[in-house]
């Protein structure tokens, strides 16, 4: 029976761990990774609590071994960490020729946080002028297609918070379409004055730790951090006994057509992700053992998710959480981080909790999983929603 | 009173970019969301921020903004009643 | 089998207005380093209330998705792909001045909201109350080409059977000042048409251009799209290799193709990759058209909708003639398209008889 595209390997840098067994230590104790931003200068400093990974630029480029004149931005270098564990973890030469490998990733700030610090700067220090080229968003893959080796196909998707689902879900129909033999997919986004204020002017940032699935949720908190998965094609897992970590089974992409940042009230768009996710599986609802939900925290958001999953799965909601509030949200990354801690609940056969929640929300009788759950974990459903009304879901099954 | 009605019809004209809006179109009583202007959330943040910058009053929360924005009328009274500049 | 796509609607804006039947006749080569587009009248399209806001890269989106989908008497869409290599520049840069000029001090939502990479594809599912798929991709010179695979992709695997897909790119003040520093655009004052060319850099141009693709043809039908293929990086001797592989893959040969375009932008460090492309093809009638439009990130959709109207037509006008070889038939047609070395593409388009 087909079950998917084998996923061969994974990477993760996030405020909960630079690895993924860090990622899972902290997940299981509870550890959350949400603090003040130490990075970088802000007003808003006193006001709100964000995921950040606490390397500087530095520290960040010593750890990939870069030249001291790279260009590369915070979030080509925190996808470039990511994408080499990855490499590593699924044990890939990607400069074989004897493979077709490609890299789709995705962000959505690309080199904004250094634009930010050199845009006025850069007219009289000649010395930046490498980082110029460096703000593009596709700029940040082809820094990690280098970094890697990879030659060859490399694109890059941004459509905001379900950017790297949507990278994961490309790469998977590459491998099906026959274009690709093995793909790194995922995403990364740093941190950056631009998206803190961004967000803050949409007055949905918390200033405290979020309360995701709470009556009581104030908002969200952002994060930094990036994933990639390696998908392999059956061909290879066979030829070469590859070791399979879990299958990507089902994906579906629609769009809610409601408003440019807002989600409909019953959630249309991301019920019609599920339901196409579902279709592409060949599985139905009950199937379903955990959920990894979208859950930013923010009023709109966890309404309209929790509405519309009661219309996929009636009154038996499977166990879910939101694990934002470990990460924060990490925007184009955070379908990748999930994709990860998805691929861990059925790896350890674990739920992971939703931390920080008291209160139930009134609108519904929806509880998430409170606490750490050990209990067989066969498939895994991964929301992801992002701006203009774009909604992802993954669905990730036993190896 | 009169003089603020009219100077805020010109701000809300102009943060909101509402090009083809002139303020003698605007009466003191008509609702800016809605049926009226058919203003939305996105406009609704916006005039949180003009009131924050032109008359120094902060809302932490979005939702008082609902009765204060409801016409030129309750949003000039608000403003009297509550600026700082 | 797998679904054929055929390109039956064409829309776009660019420096010489916006599409037509006969796009190549009145045209006015361009010579600014920065070359804007001649924006049409948005009103009838677009409500009062929804233009307020929008930024001309969405506004060009809407005009040309629109006028792909009249073309081609296309209603609704299953899918809406985009590309953009700089994304929504005029926003970013608007919300990025006031964070640094104002000390991070009242901030308005508006324009960081629309400085979203996905804007312009989320607005156009907006109006046309379409909830089906929906990317935008942001890989420099190849976005949108990525888009055009995914919209292959869409197609083959009968996930989609009627696509808008499009790209856009705008113009915006800093970011050009520091194109023009680090020379990836030539000097203001160079006025260099792309023949003539004397210096590094490139002659920028806006614009948008949509295509409404289908798995079925139409009397007006435009060309059937075979293949995309993507590489990040190539040398120019690999060239070569690229192109064959690309073609064998397609089970044609290199004699088989009638006519290339390419997408040379008068860069004089660059350009020689479009020199060694065309060694291959000698003998072939060569195509370009940057002249018109310039370069952007997603110049080459204009590039394709070139292609598109020469095997629809079975002419190659004048204004775009690269060499001198007469046409014969015009059956295969080759699209090559790079930008400083990086970011190869290739499209391989087929004559459809209607």
């Amino acid at each position: 029976m087909q079950n998917g595209i084998a996923i061969t390997g994974m990477g993760i840098v996030s405020a909960i761990g630079l690895s993924v067994a860090d990622n899972l230590n902290s997940l299981r104790n509870a550890q959350k990774g949400i603090t003040q931003v130490d990075n970088f200068e802000t007003s808003l400093r006193d006001r709100v609590r964000v995921g950040e990974i606490k390397l500087s630029n530095e520290q960040l480029s010593e750890k990939l071994h870069l030249p001291i004149d790279n260009s590369m931005t915070r979030t080509g270098m925190l996808g470039a960490l990511a994408a080499q564990q990855a490499v590593a973890n699924a044990q890939i030469d990607v400069t074989s020729q004897n493979y077709r490998t490609g890299l789709v990733s995705s962000t959505s700030v690309g080199g904004m946080d250094i634009t930010e610090k050199y845009f006025y700067a850069y007219e009289n220090r000649p010395e930046l002028h490498r980082y110029i080229a460096s703000h593009d968003a596709g700029v940040s893959s082809q820094h990690i297609a280098d970094h890697l080796g990879l030659k060859g196909f490399v694109t890059t998707i941004s459509t905001a918070c379900s950017s790297a689902a949507n990278a994961i879900m490309l790469g998977a129909q590459l491998i099906k379409s026959g274009r690709l033999d093995r793909v790194i997919v995922g995403g990364t986004d740093a941190l950056s004055k631009f998206t803190l204020n961004g967000f803050n002017t949409l007055m949905i940032l918390s200033d405290t730790y979020c309360k995701p699935f709470d009556q009581n949720r104030k908002g969200l908190n952002l994060g930094e951090a990036a994933a990639y998965l390696i998908l392999e094609s059956d061909e290879i897992v066979r030829k070469e006994n590859k070791k399979v970590l879990a299958y990507l089974s089902g994906y579906g992409n629609a769009n809610d057509a409601f408003h440019q940042t807002a989600s409909s009230e019953n959630g249309e768009g991301a019920y019609l992700a599920m339901q196409k996710a579902f279709k592409i599986a060949r599985l139905s609802p009950q199937d379903i053992d955990y959920i990894n939900a979208h859950g930013t925290a923010t009023p709109n958001n966890d309404l309209s998710e929790g509405r519309a999953l009661i219309r996929v799965f009636g009154e038996r909601v499977p166990a879910f959480s939101s694990t934002k509030a470990y990460t924060g949200h990490t925007l184009a990354a955070a379908a990748g981080i999930e994709a990860v801690y998805s691929i861990l609940a059925l790896q350890n056969d674990l739920l992971f909790p939703n931390l920080n929640f008291e209160t139930p929300m009134e609108e519904f009788q929806l509880l998430p999983q409170m606490r750490l759950l050990h209990q067989s974990v066969n498939h895994v459903l991964s929301n992801s929603f992002g701006f203009g009304g774009n909604c992802s879901t993954l669905i990730f099954s036993k190896a | 009173m009169e003089e603020l009605k009219e100077e805020l019809k010109g701000k809300i004209i102009e943060v909101l970019n509402l090009e083809d809006v002139a303020v003698a179109d605007i009466d003191d009583s008509d609702a800016l969301f809605g049926d009226g202007l058919g203003l939305d959330s996105i406009d609704a943040l916006e005039l949180i921020v003009l009131l924050d910058k032109e008359y120094g009053i902060k809302l932490s929360d979005p939702k008082q903004g609902k009765s204060i924005f409801e016409s030129v009328n309750t949003m000039a009274e608000y403003i009297a009643k509550n600026r700082t500049k | 089998m797998k679904n054929p796509c055929y390109i039956n609607g064409i829309g776009a804006v660019n420096a010489q207005g916006t599409w037509s039947d006969d796009p190549f006749t009145h045209i006015a080569e361009i010579s600014n380093p920065l070359t804007m587009a001649i924006q049409p009248s948005y009103k009838e399209l677009i409500p009062p209330a929804m233009i307020r806001r929008m930024s001309k890269g969405i506004k060009m989106g809407i005009f040309a998705s629109q006028q792909a989908l009249d073309d081609a008497a296309m209603g609704q869409v299953d899918a809406i792909i985009t590309g953009t290599g700089l994304g929504c520049l005029e926003d970013s840069e608007k919300f990025l001045r006031n964070v640094l000029d104002n000390d991070e001090q009242f901030l308005t939502p508006t324009s960081f909201i629309q400085s979203t990479h996905n804007t312009v594809g989320a607005q156009i599912a907006l109006r046309l109350g379409c909830k089906s798929y929906n990317f935008t991709y942001v890989n420099g010179a190849t976005s949108f080409e990525s888009a055009l695979l995914d919209a292959l992709i869409q197609m083959e695997s009968e996930e989609a059977n009627h696509v808008l897909v499009g790209g856009i790119d705008e113009i915006a003040g800093q970011t050009f000042v520091l194109k023009q520093l680090v020379q990836e655009v030539k000097a203001n004052g160079t006025e260099e048409k792309l023949r003539d060319s004397q210096s590094p850099g490139v002659n920028f141009g806006e614009g948008g251009t949509f295509f409404a693709l289908s798995t079925a043809k139409k009397d007006n039908t435009y060309a059937q799209i075979l293949d995309v293929s993507i590489q990040n990086k190539s040398a120019t001797e690999e060239l070569t290799d690229f192109v064959t592989s690309f073609l064998t893959r397609n089970q044609i040969s290199l004699a088989d193709i009638s006519a290339v375009v390419i997408g040379n932008n008068g860069d004089l460090v660059y350009d020689k990759y479009y020199t060694s492309f065309c060694t291959l093809f000698a003998d072939k009638p060569q195509i370009f058209y940057k002249h018109l439009v310039g370069q952007s990130d997603v110049a080459a959709a204009f590039g394709l909708a070139t292609a598109a109207f020469v095997l629809k037509n079975q002419i190659i006008p004048e204004a775009i003639q690269w060499n001198a070889v007469k046409h014969s038939a015009l059956n295969y047609v080759l699209l090559y398209n790079q930008y400083l070395g990086k970011d190869h593409s290739l499209t391989l388009l087929h004559h459809v008889e209607t």
